[in-house]
This record gives structure tokens, sequence and C-alpha cells, in this order.
């Protein structure tokens, strides 16, 4: 067993875990935040999208030792029911979601992306949420949920 | 789903994963990325004894620019290799293969080193290193050596890596200036595991071509170069395009799985070879 502290959205956990142990499932289980969803567990499904350290990446394919010391982001740090952030706005009025499943994946691979790239074209946004699968949509509503977040957000610097 | 037991070893710097390696009796995986590796693990298609993390190794994440080459240290992430300039500038087809590898957030944790080891037949970067001649530093607790990629893949999912070696850096040298190239892929889903891919160079003198290298993925045990091909190709101009198309065709056995037959494989690795050879054509100077 090993003890790690972990920053997840600002507050710091501290916890005694196997090595084996998946930062999704240290998220859901150990944490609570179940917000994290956990999909197909072999990094196709982009569910389990988290942000560590700045870098968006799979929880499923991450252990939670390596996460030892570092910062994490999860969708429960974005917004709340009652006021949800401006990409989450986006996605709610843009019908970005049906079952909700993919939700906090494509939310989190997102933010890293909104902070990153230009997503100038719409090419470009379907280029970035090519790592996330949603079953329900047909992914119309998420390019145009990212495009307002992206028009929000304005040019990078 | 979810990870076999293992014990799990943080490497603190380089000679303690060296002496970790040297101890475990050939029973120790690296983790870098872990794009490929977490997956198997999680499959329990590995059980390995120990987990070693070379994460938190310092220094391994460095992209060295010198005169004749680039040098990419066992940390590299794939976005690194995407995005820096100086691979851009120096080694273009680099920079623009990364773009179909994987997806963005699968590129913030995935290591060039780390796919090079993985040795997918479908990868792009085992067929990077071949077209490039990349020369591969290899350390075990017995010393170091340095393999060229001609050398270094054995088979699917297999190198000439002894058990207790790991790969430090990997060099790859730069090409001269005005050199061409073309990188031509098809996947099902952008950034999925490719059906097949051409990866070319190629110098043009007078009207002809020189320097030709033609490398393939995705229809074979391994990326592979295909000489044949590419002396078909070596000077003369884009005439011989058809005669090189063909004998790509002839060079490759692809296999049949449920994503494509052989033959279609084999069909559409002369299209985008023929796409490759004329874009790179095309770019030469």
């Amino acid at each position: 067993m090993i003890d790690i502290a972990v920053t997840v959205n600002g507050a710091v956990y501290r916890r005694r875990v196997e090595g084996r142990l998946l930062l999704s499932d240290f998220l859901r289980n150990e944490l609570g935040l179940t917000g994290t969803h956990v999909g197909c567990e072999h990094g196709v499904c982009g569910a389990c999208t988290v942000i560590m350290d700045g870098d968006s990446i799979r929880s499923c394919l991450t252990l939670a030792v390596q996460a030892d010391g570092a910062a994490v982001e999860t969708v429960e740090g974005l917004g709340t029911t009652g006021a949800l952030n401006p990409l989450q706005k986006a996605f709610q009025d843009h019908h970005a979601l049906q079952c909700g499943f993919c939700t906090p994946g494509f939310l989190m691979a997102c933010t890293d992306m909104l902070r990153r790239l230009k997503l100038a074209t719409d090419a470009e946004i379907r280029e970035a949420l090519s790592g996330n699968i949603c079953r329900c949509t047909g992914y119309e509503h998420i390019v145009n949920a990212v495009r307002e977040a992206v028009q929000q957000r304005g040019p990078l610097a | 789903m979810k990870p076999p037991p293992f014990q799990y070893v943080a490497a603190r710097d380089q000679e303690h994963a060296l002496q970790v390696l040297g101890q475990a009796g050939g029973d120790a995986k690296i983790l870098a990325g872990g794009q490929s590796l977490m997956p198997m693990l999680n499959f329990r298609l590995l059980n390995p004894a120990i987990l070693l993390d070379i994460n938190r190794i310092a220094g391994l994440d460095q992209i060295t620019v010198l005169p004749d080459r680039l040098t990419l240290g066992a940390l590299v992430r794939h976005r690194m290799t995407a995005t820096d300039p100086a691979v851009a500038a120096r080694l273009p087809i680099l920079a623009h293969a990364m773009t179909h590898v994987a997806h963005h957030t699968v590129r913030n944790r995935g290591t060039f080193v780390g796919s090079l080891c993985h040795a997918d037949p479908a990868a792009e970067v085992p067929m990077l290193a071949l077209l490039l001649n990349a020369e591969i530093a290899i350390a075990s607790v017995r010393g170091t050596r340095r393999l060229p990629a001609g050398e270094f893949f054995a088979g699917p999912l297999t190198t000439a890596l002894e058990p207790d070696e790991m790969v430090t850096t990997v060099d790859l040298p730069t090409l001269p200036d005005g050199t061409g190239w073309g990188f031509a892929e098809f996947a099902r889903r952008h950034g999925d595991y490719a059906l097949a891919a051409v990866a070319v160079t190629m110098g043009r003198l007078a009207g002809r071509a020189h320097g030709v290298r033609i490398a393939v993925m995705g229809v074979g045990d391994t990326a592979a170069r295909l000489p044949a091909a590419e002396a078909v190709l070596e000077g003369n101009n884009l005439g011989q395009l058809a005669a090189a198309v063909a004998a790509v065709r002839a060079a490759v056995d692809p296999n049949t799985d449920l994503h494509a037959s052989s033959d279609y494989r084999r069909h559409l690795v002369g299209v985008l070879a023929g796409r490759a050879l004329t874009a790179a054509w095309e770019r030469a100077r």
C-alpha cells in the first residue's frame, strides 16, 4: 500500500492505496467524486477524462499513485447545478447531451482544449472532439456547443 | 477491467530504474505514457511482477536539437513532438504525422519512445523511425548500446530489447534542405489505428528523384521499409509512379482481420503510396 496526497479541485486528499488502483476508481470510490464516468476502461471512449497538472488525460489509463503530488481537475470543479460554467451552459443551451454519460469526459477534454487550441474552424473542433465517443447526439449539437464556447472565450492570447 | 496486482516502483532516476530492471529477473514492465500498457494491464493481457514508473525521472522529457539530428528523450510526449517548432522546422513529416497519432488527450500522455518499444505494426512511430533511419540508445546495468531502427523491430509487439534494458533516447537524423515528404494514411476514424499508412521522403535533382525512402505500416508483422519499391523510383521521375506503386503492393503481405481483408489492404497501401510519393515529389526542391 502506498500513501498519496492528491489535490482535486483545490482540496488535498490523503489516502493509502494499492499500486494498481486506477485514478478513475480512486476519484469515484475513494473520494466519492462520481462525476467522472467509467465507460470502456481501456482508453477508447473518453468518458473518464480528467485534467492532471494541466493536461487532459484518461483517468482509466492512469494509476492513482501517479497522481501523488499532482493537481487534478474533475467535472465537479467546473460549475454547480445552479451555476453552470460557460462551457456547461453552452452544452445545455445547444442540447449537446441526451443521456449525459459521456458528458463529463467531453467537458474536461474541451476544457483543456479551450485553454490550448484555437478551435477556429469546425474541422478543428471535430478533430479535437475525436477522442470522445457519444452514442446519443450524433455530435452536431456538441460541435455547436463548443463553437459557442470558443466564441465566448475569444481568441487565444 | 482492472489491472492485476503488481509491485509499483517509481524510479527516482535512470540509475535506479536500471537497477530495478536488472534485479527483476525479466518480470518488470516500464510505465511511461501508459497509453498502450495500461489497456493491456486492464485487460490482464500482461501480469508483471513489477511495474516500473519512469515518469518521475527528471530530464527525460527533452527534445534536443543538434546540427544533424533531433534527440528525443524517453518521456517526450506525442503532444510535444507534434507541437515543437524545432520538429516542425527540421522534420516536418514527423510533426505532420504526429497529428495522426491517436487523439489530443492520448497525445498528452503517450510517448514517442513508448510507442517505439510497444512496436505495434499499425502504429505511426515505428514506421517513422524506420523512414528516418532513427538510432535508438539503449541502457541496462550491463552497459549501453545503440541500434538502428532497422534492427529494432522483431515482430508484432516484439523488439530487440532484452528484458533488463530500457530505451533512454532516440536520435532522428534530419534530412537535407529541400527534401520532399509525403504521408498518407487511412483509418476508419481519424486518430484510431489505421488500416494502412505510407510515409515517403525524397530529394529531387535535375528532374530526377534521389534518396527515395518508402516506409509502410499496417500491412505486415512490423512496419517496414520497402527497398525494392524505393529502387524503382530512384534516379527516375514520376513517370515511374505506377511501377513504384506496383512494387509497393508486391512487397507487402497484409493480414486479414475483421477490419479489412488482405486484398483490400494491399490495394489500399498502393493508393496511399501513390498519394505519398506524389506529395513528396511535389514538395522536393
